[in-house]
């Protein structure tokens, strides 16, 4: 017994930064484990099963178009209509720059301002709670009375999404104080501005960025939303239109092009931890 | 008791009488000097800790930490502070750090009264609390940085030397064994040349071979130096070897119960530790500590 279970013991390795992968505090926050080339080709090798089965499944079956577009088809349509698109795609991410910008500001100075007053930390907490549960679509309709139907209040809603979730996230690594590093940094004279940006905020990076892809993918899903209700612009609208239409290829390299925009937010971001939170293994 | 009188003769009164004397007028005796019995030499006093008390205030009452502890710092001298767990060592050395304020008493640098963190005073963390997420020659030049001072390449890289670190300086703390990092921590605090080196427990968390060639090398350090130094240990064994004076804590609240001379020629080397002469010194502080605590044990190891 004790031999097959020395042979299960997993050995412990540290991972280094140089080229494993340090994985941030949440199990959400990785890419997984360094692939191996055979790992890389077998999940290439799945896409095209999944992109050329489809294929072969709805041409075999004969599933119209308006139902199921063969990948082809999206293909030439994400070809064809991107121009189209492109103006439509500029607009989706200015909202969402300008609105994740402005929410994640407020979000990340509002937790590093209450973290350092318990009481008032304790009193906001609840409300903040209310907005990252909210969903902030609800709101747009409401926004759009007051701010018509130009990009304002999807801009008012991306921020009211996202600044929330980058506030929660960073509220909670502010509050890991370590005394003893607060105590050293004074010990060699540090003022308190110094201590925030030398001690509290590298200590925070890991959860501030957490913060800031969470919230950025609910930035992400609240434009699209927000275009979707109102409005005549951005590539939320072009789904409502091209769905409207029943031209389900256009619909679908929409859906692919948004695909893309999230997968790279969250390949930025995972980046960014490891420039700036690979510390914490 | 022999041993403490026999290397020096005070030309004041003891300790005792000249804190009982402070207490009365209310003034600490900075400059109180005492003659060397043997080589003549003057040794001033660094750092006065007066009538020191601190009381931290909880949820559940006041932890009463420190009750008028008086002791002073000699110039130049190893002054280990030995006590059990919890007895108030770490509040005393943060307190001589300017790191947190009294609730009575005062302590002084000379004849300035320390009441923030001083630049001739450096402090040694319990760990060696590097921040992990900065590279080792970042660590240690985060002194320079903060006092936006370009920092003294020269010396650091002499002294990375001396703890044999050169080479490590792009390591992350995490790469490093503990041993490391308390001495990138010790070349941390030597880089900006304080005069009073604050260590408490800092070999605490390491086991007895690193710990034994840490003790090595921080008396090399001491003897290369003569920078004023304040160990905080609860190892009576660390103490001795280490010190050219012992003060012993009771626990709480924490007070001074003894000082100990400690005449040892230097250098002293590990295997002093099984001489006769030292495992006396040893029972001798035991039983002291364990008299002071009215016969219960104490919580100090013999190690
Ligand atoms: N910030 C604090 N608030 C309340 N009580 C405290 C605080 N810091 C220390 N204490 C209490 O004061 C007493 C002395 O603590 P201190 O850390 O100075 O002891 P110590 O001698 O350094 O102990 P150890 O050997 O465990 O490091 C302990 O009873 C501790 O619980
Ligand atoms: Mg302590």
């Amino acid at each position: 017994m004790d031999k097959t279970l020395g042979d299960k013991i997993p050995e412990f390795n540290k991972k280094t930064g140089a080229n494993g992968n340090v994985g941030l505090s949440g199990a959400s926050f990785s890419l997984g484990d360094h692939r191996t080339k055979f790992e890389t080709f077998i999940i290439i090798l799945v896409a095209v099963i999944i992109i050329g089965g489809s294929e072969l499944l709805i041409y075999a079956f004969n599933v119209p178009q308006y139902v199921l577009p063969r990948p082809s088809q999206i293909a030439t349509a994400l070809v064809t209509e991107f121009p189209n698109l492109w103006p439509h795609l500029l607009i989706t991410l200015k909202e969402l720059f300008i609105g994740f910008a402005i929410g994640a500001s407020i979000g990340f100075l509002l937790a590093a301002v209450i973290t350092q007053f318990p009481f008032v930390e304790k009193v906001v907490t609840p409300y903040i709670l209310l907005l990252v549960t909210t969903p902030m679509l609800a709101l747009v309709p409401l926004l759009i009375l007051r701010f018509g139907f130009g990009s304002e209040p999807r801009i008012i809603a991306v921020a009211l999404a996202s600044g929330p979730m980058v506030m929660i996230n960073s509220a909670t690594g502010f509050r890991r104080v370590d005394l003893a590093k607060i105590a050293l940094a004074r010990s060699f004279g540090a003022s308190t501005f110094q201590i925030f940006t030398k001690i509290r905020i590298p200590m925070a990076m890991p959860m501030i960025i957490v913060g800031l892809m969470v919230g950025s993918i609910f930035g992400l899903l609240t434009t699209i939303g927000a275009e979707m209700v109102g409005g005549a612009e951005g590539l939320g609208n072009r789904l409502t239109y091209y769905s409207a239409l029943i031209r389900m290829p256009q619909f679908f390299a929409i859906i692919l092009i948004l695909a893309i925009l999230g997968i790279s937010i969250y390949v930025f971001f995972f980046w960014l931890g490891k420039k700036w939170a690979s510390w914490e293994a | 008791m022999r041993s403490r009188f026999t290397r020096q003769c005070r030309v004041f009164p003891t300790d005792r009488i000249a804190q009982e004397i402070e207490g009365w007028i209310g003034v600490s005796m900075t400059e109180n000097t005492m003659v060397d019995g043997v080589s003549g030499k003057t040794l001033k006093t660094k750092m006065a800790i007066t009538k020191a008390t601190k009381v931290y205030q909880t949820r559940s009452g006041g932890v009463h930490a420190l009750d008028n502890v008086s002791l002073d710092v000699r110039e130049g001298e190893f002054l280990c502070i030995l006590g059990p767990s919890g007895c108030g060592k770490t509040t005393l050395l943060w307190s001589m750090a300017g790191l947190h304020s009294l609730t009575s008493g005062d302590i002084r640098l000379g004849n300035e009264p320390i009441m923030k963190p001083h630049p001739e005073i450096a402090m040694i963390f319990q760990d060696a609390n590097l921040l992990p997420w900065r590279n080792l020659i970042k660590n240690i030049e985060l002194p320079f940085e903060l006092k936006r001072k370009p920092p003294d390449r020269a010396l650091i890289s002499r002294l990375l030397d001396r703890v044999g670190l050169t080479g490590f300086e792009n390591k992350m703390p995490r790469e490093l064994s503990g041993g490391m990092q308390q001495r990138a921590s010790i070349v941390r605090s030597l880089s900006v040349n304080p005069s009073v080196l604050l260590m408490d427990e800092p070999f605490g968390a390491l086991d007895a071979f690193t710990r034994d060639e840490m003790n090595l090398l921080i008396q090399e350090i001491w003897m290369e130096t003569r920078k004023t130094i304040a160990f905080v240990t609860h190892s009576i064994a660390e103490a001795i070897f280490l010190a050219d004076r012992v003060a012993v804590m009771s626990a709480r609240p924490g007070r001074i119960a003894e000082i100990y001379d400690i005449d040892i020629p230097r250098p002293r080397s590990i295997e002093i530790q099984t001489e006769p002469d030292f495992i006396k010194r040893v029972l001798e502080i035991k039983s002291r500590i364990e008299h002071g605590r009215g016969g219960s044990g104490p919580r100090v190891a013999i190690t």
